[in-house]
C-alpha cells in the first residue's frame, strides 16, 4: 500500500521528518518498505532560458530552439506554439522518465538534433494545461533542477501491511494510527449533500437474496452528470498511488477507496434491466464479461450483484462491461456494500482475478463505513460533475454486524507482556485508536473496538494493541524461570551429526540437494516398472519441471551434484548427503512414508594428484573402506557385505554390486554405477555410490562401548593359502574361520588373492594370515602348528581347496 | 685440588657444547686429554698429594678423564651425523602428502550452533514430518481455510489436504499434542515455499522454538532472543522489536538484528535501514492452545522462528542464497 505525505496531511498535520514518520510507522506495526519523492522524475528536469527560436529547416509547425540550461546551451526541437525567445521553460533532459511511463532520448527529429524537450505541464504531471510548454516565473535561476526550483516534494510511503490490518488499506486508515502515536486529532473530511426533491425508492431498489454473503448494501443515484476527464487535483492525487485517472466517475469512486478504504462500484442506472439491482449467488450457466473484457463462467457460490434479468458485476471484484461508466452515461447507481470476506477470496482465487477492491474485502472492510465513503463520492460527484443527488439512500442491512465486547484484565495484560502498566494508561492508549472504553472495576475494562477493526477479537488482541503503542522496545527484556531438567537428546539426531562428522572424516563433503527431483528420475535411474522407488508423490503445482515429484531416492540429487561439480571443473568428489526420501503410500490424499536415507559418492581420483605420487582412479574397494570404516567407528559389527544378486541391481552394476545385510534384511547397497545411468545423466566417469537407509542404519549403533583388556602375553601368526574355485567369496572363508570359535584365533588377515600362472584356470589363491594368541601363557610353536595345520586342513575340505606346498 | 679437576671438567663440557665442527671437538680432546693436556697435567700432580688423598684423588681424576674422552667421542659421533644429514636436506617448502578431510554443509554447521545454544538454554530439539497435513501446517495454527494469511506463504501442494510444510511451526501443535507444560523445544528442518530468485530458494530451513509454562511473558521472549543473537552473533549486536502479524501469535513480533555488516551505517544488505529482519514471533495465540487442549487460563507461551540460510549469509558473508543448494564444492569446503 503507498500512501503520499501530501495526501496525508490532507487529515493530519504531520511536524515529523518524513525518516521519522518512517520508522515510527515501522515500529507500530504498519513497515514502511521504502521512501521515495514523487517528484524525483524531475530530478534531470531544468529551469531552461529559450535563447534562440528558428523555424525547423524541414518542417513548418517545428522550432528549432537553443535552450540555455545553466552550463550550457542545448538544441531542442519544439513544436509548441509559446515558444519564444527569452521565456523561461522546464527543459527535460535524455533519460527522464515522465510519469506516463515515457522515456526521453536523445534523438534527431526530422533531421535536427533535440538533446532535451521542453515540456507542458500535463507531460510534467505538474497541471492540467496541455496547449503549450509551461512557462515559468522570472525569478528562477536557469540550470537549476525544476523541483527544486518550484519547491516540489512529495514523499510516498511503501507501506508492507499484513493481512490483519486492511483498516490501513486507506489514507485516512495510515492517518489514524499517526494520530495514534502523534497524540494529535485526525479531521475527517466535511460531507454536505445537496439533495433532491426525488426519493430514490421511487427509481430503484435493492434486493439481497443471500444476507450470508452481503450482509450490507447501501445506494444512491445520481443523474443528470456528464463524463468527462477528472480535475488535475484528483488526478494527482490517484497518480500520487500509481493509479490510472480513467474519468471522473471512476476516478471518484477510486479516490474515496484510497480515502476511506470501502470499495465503490458506479453502474450506469440505465444499462440495469427493470432499474434495479439483486444481489445473489450465479446460476449455473451463467456468464459475465467483465470490464477486462473477458467472458467469465460463473460457479453456483459465486456472489453476483445482478440487475432485474441478469448478473451485472462480479461482487466485490469487479464490474461487467456492459454497465460500466462511458461517455454517454448521464444517470449512476453507485454501490458501496459489505461482503464476507471469505466469499471474496474463493470467488477471486476461482477466477484468477484480484482488485483493489478484492483486497480489501477479502480481508475485512468496515461494515459500518458504507455509508460514510457512499456520501463522501456522491459528494464529490455533485461537485465534480454537477450531478443531480437523488434524495434518500438505499441501506439494505439484513444482517447488521454487532459490535464486540471484550473485557480486558490489566493484570493480565501486564502479566503477558511483562509490563506494569496502569488502568488508566491502557484505558488512554486503546482510546487513542478509537477504541470504545469503560471502567469495570479496578482490574477489568470492557472494550469495544470500533467496527474497522476486523482483527481485534480477544483479549490478546488487545494487548498487541497496548503492547504496540506503549512501544515493543520499551518492554523490559526478562528471563522466564526455567526448571534444571533436561530431556535427553533423541540417538537419531545425535547419531545423525555423529555419522555426518565421521563422514567429513573419512574425506567426504556434505552436499544438501532439493527434496524435489524431476519426474523422469526414475528412468534415469533405469528403474524397473514394479521398483518400490516408482511410488512418487507429485507436487501439485512445482515451480520447474525438474522440481516436480519428491524424491524417493537420493541418488539423484547425488548424481546431478556431480554433473555440475564436473562442469565447474571439480572432478575429484567424495559428497555425502542424509535426508528424508519420501513413498507414495497409494492412500489418497495422505501423507507419504517419509524415511532418512545416508547416501554417498566417490567419484575421480581416490587421491588429488601431487608431486609425490599420481593420483590414481578411485574404485569399488575405495567406497567399500570409508564405508567400512564408518561402521568400525561406530561399533557397529553385524553388517555384512553380500554380493547383490545381478537380477536385483538397478542403477548399479552387476557383479559390482553390493548389499548390505544384517540378519536377513538388506539395509543398503554399495557399487559402481550403471554406466547406462551414467549415461542418462550425462556423466563420462566412473562413480561408486552407497545408499543406507539411515533409521535402520542408526537402530544399529550400539548405544555402550565396554573396553576390553589388553593382552599380556605374544601373539604368533601363521600364513596359508587356498587355491579354491574362482567365485568362491572370500567372505564364506572368513565368516567358516569365525565359525570355529577356537578360542586361540585372534584375528585373521586377507593378505592375497591371485589369479594366474602357477594357478590354474578357474581358479584362485587366496591367501590369509591368522594370528593366535592366548590369554594366559606364550602359545608354543608346536601348538600353534598343529592347531594351524588343524583349521587349514578344515578349510581346504569346506572350501575343496588346494594347499600349495 | 678436588674442585680444581671438577672446574677442568666443567670448563671441557662448556667449551664441547659451544664446539661446532669435528675439528674443534679434536682439538678440545688434544687441549683436555692430550699430552699437555688440562686433565693429564692434572694426574701428573697427584703424586704430591699428601698419601691419604692419592687414592681418591687419582680415582677420582681417573673417572673424570674417561667420562670427558666418552663426551669428546660421542661428540664426534653426534655431528658427524648432523653433518651428513644437512648434507643430503629436503625441502621443507614442498607441500605434505594430502589426507583430505571434507566438511559439513553450512547449514548443518549453523543449524548446530543454534541448536546447541538452545540446549544450554535447556531445550530440547524436536523434529516432525517435512510432508505435512493442511491440519498441522495450517489449521492447527490458527490459519483457517481462505484466510488471507495462507497469502503469507506460498504452499506447494501435494494433493488437497497435503503440502509441504510452509514452516516449522507444525511441530508447535504436533509436540503439544503428546506433551504437558512445562515444555521447552527447539524444532530444526527444512520447509518449502514456491518461490524462486535472488533471496528465496523453493526449499529452505528453519528453526522454530516453543516454551510453554505458567507465568511467560513477552518480556521473557525478548530475554531469550537476546541471549541467543548475542551467543550467535556477538554481545554488542543490538536488537529491535516491532509488531507484526502471525495467525498463531499474539502480539507477534519481528526481530531485528543492528546490520552486522555495516553496524547500522546503511548498507546494501540491510537496504541501507541498519536493520536486518531474522526473526519472527510472539505470545503463543489462545487458539493454538485450545486446539491442542491447554488450559489457556493457567499457561502461557512463546514461540519463534528464524531462516537458518539467513543467519549463515550473515555470519559468512554469503550473498546468494542458491549457493547453499548448488552444491559446488569449492563452495562446501570453505566453512
Amino acid at each position: 500500500m503507498k500512501v503520499s505525505l501530501s495526501w496525508l496531511k490532507d487529515y493530519i498535520s504531520i511536524d515529523m521528518n518524513i525518516d521519522d514518520l518512517a520508522d515510527s510507522l515501522t515500529m507500530a506495526g504498519l513497515e514502511v518498505e521504502y521512501v521515495s519523492d514523487r517528484y524525483s522524475y524531475l530530478n534531470s528536469v531544468m529551469v531552461g532560458r529559450v535563447v534562440e527560436v528558428e523555424t525547423h529547416p524541414n518542417a513548418d509547425k517545428l522550432k528549432l530552439c537553443h535552450v540555455d540550461i545553466g552550463k550550457r546551451s542545448i538544441p531542442v526541437v519544439c513544436g509548441a506554439p509559446n515558444v519564444k525567445k527569452g521565456i523561461l521553460a522546464p527543459c527535460a533532459l535524455p533519460g527522464t522518465v515522465f510519469p506516463n511511463g515515457t522515456l526521453l532520448e536523445k534523438r534527431s527529429i526530422i533531421g535536427e538534433v533535440s538533446e532535451g524537450m521542453l515540456c507542458s505541464a500535463v507531460e510534467l504531471g505538474l497541471g492540467a494545461n496541455s496547449s503549450g510548454i509551461m512557462e515559468l516565473k522570472e525569478n528562477l535561476t536557469v540550470g537549476n533542477k525544476l523541483h527544486q526550483a518550484l519547491d516540489l516534494s512529495d514523499p510516498v510511503l511503501e507501506i508492507d501491511l499484513t493481512p490483519n490490518r486492511p483498516d490501513c488499506l486507506s489514507v485516512i486508515g495510515t492517518a489514524r494510527e499517526i494520530a495514534a502515536f502523534q497524540k494529535t486529532k485526525l479531521t475527517y473530511p466535511v460531507i454536505s449533500l445537496p439533495e433532491s426533491d426525488e426519493d430514490i425508492a421511487d427509481f430503484t431498489s435493492v434486493t439481497i437474496l443471500d444476507p450470508d454473503l452481503c450482509p450490507r448494501y447501501s445506494a444512491r443515484l445520481v443523474f443528470d452528470i456528464k463524463i468527462a476527464p477528472s480535475p488535475f487535483w484528483l488526478q494527482d492525487r490517484l497518480i500520487s498511488l500509481d493509479l490510472k485517472p480513467i474519468n471522473n466517475i471512476v476516478d471518484i469512486t477510486n479516490f474515496v477507496m484510497m480515502e476511506t478504504g470501502q470499495p465503490l462500484h458506479a453502474f450506469d442506472f440505465d444499462r440495469l434491466a427493470k432499474n434495479k439491482i439483486v444481489v445473489r449467488t450465479a446460476k449455473k450457466g451463467e456468464t459475465l464479461t467483465t470490464i477486462d473484457q473477458k467472458q467469465r463462467l460463473l460457479s453456483l457460490e459465486m456472489l453476483m450483484i445482478c440487475d432485474g434479468e441478469k448478473p451485472v458485476a462480479l461482487a466485490g471484484i469487479m464490474g461487467g462491461l456492459d454497465s460500466e461508466i462511458r461517455r454517454s452515461t448521464t444517470r449512476i447507481l453507485l454501490e458501496s456494500a459489505y461482503f464476507d470476506p471469505v466469499c471474496i477470496r474463493k470467488t477471486s482465487k476461482k477466477t484468477g482475478l484480484a482488485s483493489d477492491a478484492s483486497h480489501r474485502f477479502e480481508r475485512g472492510t468496515d461494515p459500518n463505513g458504507t455509508i460514510t465513503a457512499l456520501n463522501r463520492a456522491t459528494q464529490l460527484i455533485a461537485e465534480i460533475c454537477n450531478g443531480n443527488i437523488i434524495g434518500n439512500i438505499i441501506d439494505e442491512y439484513p444482517k447488521p454486524v454487532s459490535d464486540r465486547v471484550i473485557t480486558l484484565s490489566v493484570d493480565s495484560t501486564n502479566r503477558r507482556l511483562g509490563t506494569k502498566l496502569s488502568q488508566n494508561d491502557i484505558e488512554q492508549y486503546l482510546s487513542s485508536i478509537e477504541f470504545k472504553v469503560e471502567k469495570i472495576d479496578d482490574d477489568q475494562l470492557r472494550v469495544i473496538p470500533p467496527s474497522f477493526r476486523v482483527d481485534i477479537s480477544g483479549f490478546e488482541d488487545l494487548t498487541e494493541e497496548v503492547a504496540r503503542l506503549y512501544g515493543y522496545n520499551h518492554i523490559e527484556t526478562t528471563f522466564p524461570l526455567i526448571p534444571a531438567e533436561a530431556v535427553k537428546p533423541s540417538k537419531k539426531i545425535d547419531s545423525r551429526y555423529r555419522i555426518k562428522r565421521l563422514l567429513v572424516g573419512l574425506g567426504f563433503t556434505e552436499t544438501i540437494t532439493y527434496s524435489f527431483i524431476n519426474k523422469l528420475s526414475c528412468d534415469r535411474l533405469e528403474l524397473k516398472s514394479d521398483d518400490q522407488k516408482r511410488r512418487l508423490m507429485n507436487v501439485l503445482n512445482p515451480i520447474a519441471e525438474d522440481q516436480s515429484v519428491l524424491r524417493t531416492s537420493l541418488i539423484p540429487g547425488l548424481l546431478e551434484t556431480m554433473h555440475y561439480n564436473i562442469t565447474m571443473q571439480n572432478k575429484n568428489l567424495k559428497l555425502f548427503e542424509i535426508g528424508n526420501v519420501f513413498f507414495n503410500t497409494g492412500k489418497e490424499d495422505s501423507q507419504p512414508d517419509e524415511v532418512e536415507m545416508l547416501a554417498g559418492l566417490w567419484t575421480g581420483k581416490r587421491m588429488d594428484d601431487s608431486w609425490l605420487s599420481r593420483g590414481k582412479s578411485c574404485d569399488f574397494y575405495d567406497i567399500k573402506g570409508a564405508v567400512e570404516e564408518l561402521l568400525r567407528n561406530l561399533r557397529i559389527t553385524n553388517i555384512k557385505f553380500t554380493r547383490m544378486r545381478p537380477e536385483h541391481c538397478c542403477y548399479t552394476k552387476p557383479g559390482y554390486t553390493a548389499q548390505l545385510v544384517v540378519g536377513n534384511k538388506s539395509i543398503g547397497i554399495l557399487g559402481e554405477v550403471l554406466p547406462q545411468v551414467r549415461k542418462n545423466y550425462d556423466l563420462k566417469q566412473q562413480a561408486y555410490i552407497f545408499e543406507l537407509n539411515a533409521d535402520n542404519f542408526i537402530e544399529l549403533i550400539p548405544d555402550i562401548k565396554s573396553a576390553k583388556p589388553l593382552p599380556k602375553f605374544p601373539s604368533t601368526s601363521r600364513d596359508v593359502t587356498l587355491i579354491v574355485d574362482k567365485d568362491i567369496e572370500a567372505f564364506n572363508i572368513i565368516k567358516s574361520v569365525e565359525v570355529l570359535n577356537e578360542d586361540l584365533v585372534e584375528s585373521l588377515y586377507l593378505f592375497d588373492v591371485y589369479k594366474g600362472s602357477p594357478i590354474p584356470a578357474g581358479k584362485k589363491g587366496i591367501s590369509l594370515r591368522i594370528t593366535y594368541r592366548s590369554a594366559f601363557e606364550t602359545l608354543e610353536d608346536k601348538m600353534i602348528n598343529s592347531l594351524h595345520k588343524d583349521i587349514t586342513g578344515r578349510l581346504a575340505k569346506e572350501f575343496n581347496a588346494i594347499l600349495p606346498v | 685440588m678436588d674442585k680444581n679437576i671438577e672446574q677442568i671438567q666443567q670448563e671441557a663440557l662448556k667449551e664441547l657444547e659451544a664446539a661446532s665442527d669435528s675439528k674443534k671437538i679434536n682439538d678440545l680432546s688434544v687441549r683436555y686429554l692430550g699430552r699437555k693436556g688440562a686433565v693429564t697435567q692434572f694426574l701428573r700432580t697427584i703424586s704430591s698429594l699428601p698419601q691419604k688423598k692419592r687414592a681418591d684423588a687419582g680415582k677420582r681424576a681417573n673417572e673424570i678423564k674417561k667420562s670427558l674422552d666418552k663426551a669428546f667421542k660421542e661428540a664426534l659421533i653426534r655431528i658427524e651425523a648432523r653433518l651428513a644429514a644437512i648434507e643430503d636436506s629436503i625441502d621443507v617448502s614442498l607441500p605434505g602428502r594430502i589426507v583430505s578431510q571434507g566438511s559439513l554443509h553450512p547449514i548443518t554447521q549453523i543449524t548446530r550452533q543454534i541448536c546447541d545454544i538452545f540446549s544450554r538454554l535447556g531445550f530440547a530439539i524436536a523434529e516432525g514430518p517435512e510432508v505435512e497435513t493442511d491440519y498441522y501446517n495450517f489449521e492447527a495454527l490458527n490459519i483457517p481455510k481462505n484466510h488471507p494469511a495462507r497469502d503469507m506463504q506460498d504452499t506447494f501442494y501435494i494433493s488437497r489436504n497435503i503440502v509441504l510444510r510452509t514452516h516449522t511451526s507444525p511441530i508447535q501443535p504436533r509436540i503439544m499434542e503428546k506433551q504437558e507444560p512445562p515444555l521447552r523445544i527447539i524444532a530444526p528442518g527444512k520447509v518449502y515455499r514456491c518461490d524462486s530468485d535472488l533471496t528465496h530458494t523453493p526449499m529452505f530451513q528453519q528453526v522454530e522454538a516453543l516454551l510453554v509454562d505458567r507465568q511467560v511473558s513477552f518480556g521473557d521472549l525478548k530475554g531469550i532472543l537476546t541471549t541467543f543473537i548475542h551467543q550467535i552473533f556477538d554481545d554488542q549486536t543490538s536488537l529491535r522489536f516491532r509488531p507484526s502479524f502471525f495467525p498463531f501469535t499474539e502480539p507477534s513480533a519481528e526481530i531485528d538484528i543492528r546490520c552486522v555488516m555495516c553496524k547500522g551505517k546503511g548498507c546494501r544488505i540491510c537496504s541501507q535501514t541498519g536493520w536486518l529482519e531474522i526473526i519472527g514471533g510472539g505470545m503463543v495465540h489462545p487458539a493454538v492452545f485450545e486446539n491442542v487442549g491447554y488450559d489457556t487460563s493457567i499457561f502461557t507461551g512463546f514461540a519463534f522462528g528464524m531462516g537458518i540460510e539467513r543467519i549463515a549469509m550473515l555470519k559468512y558473508g554469503i550473498d546468494d542464497i542458491r549457493k547453499y543448494y548448488e552444491n559446488d564444492i569449492k563452495f562446501l569446503r570453505q566453512f
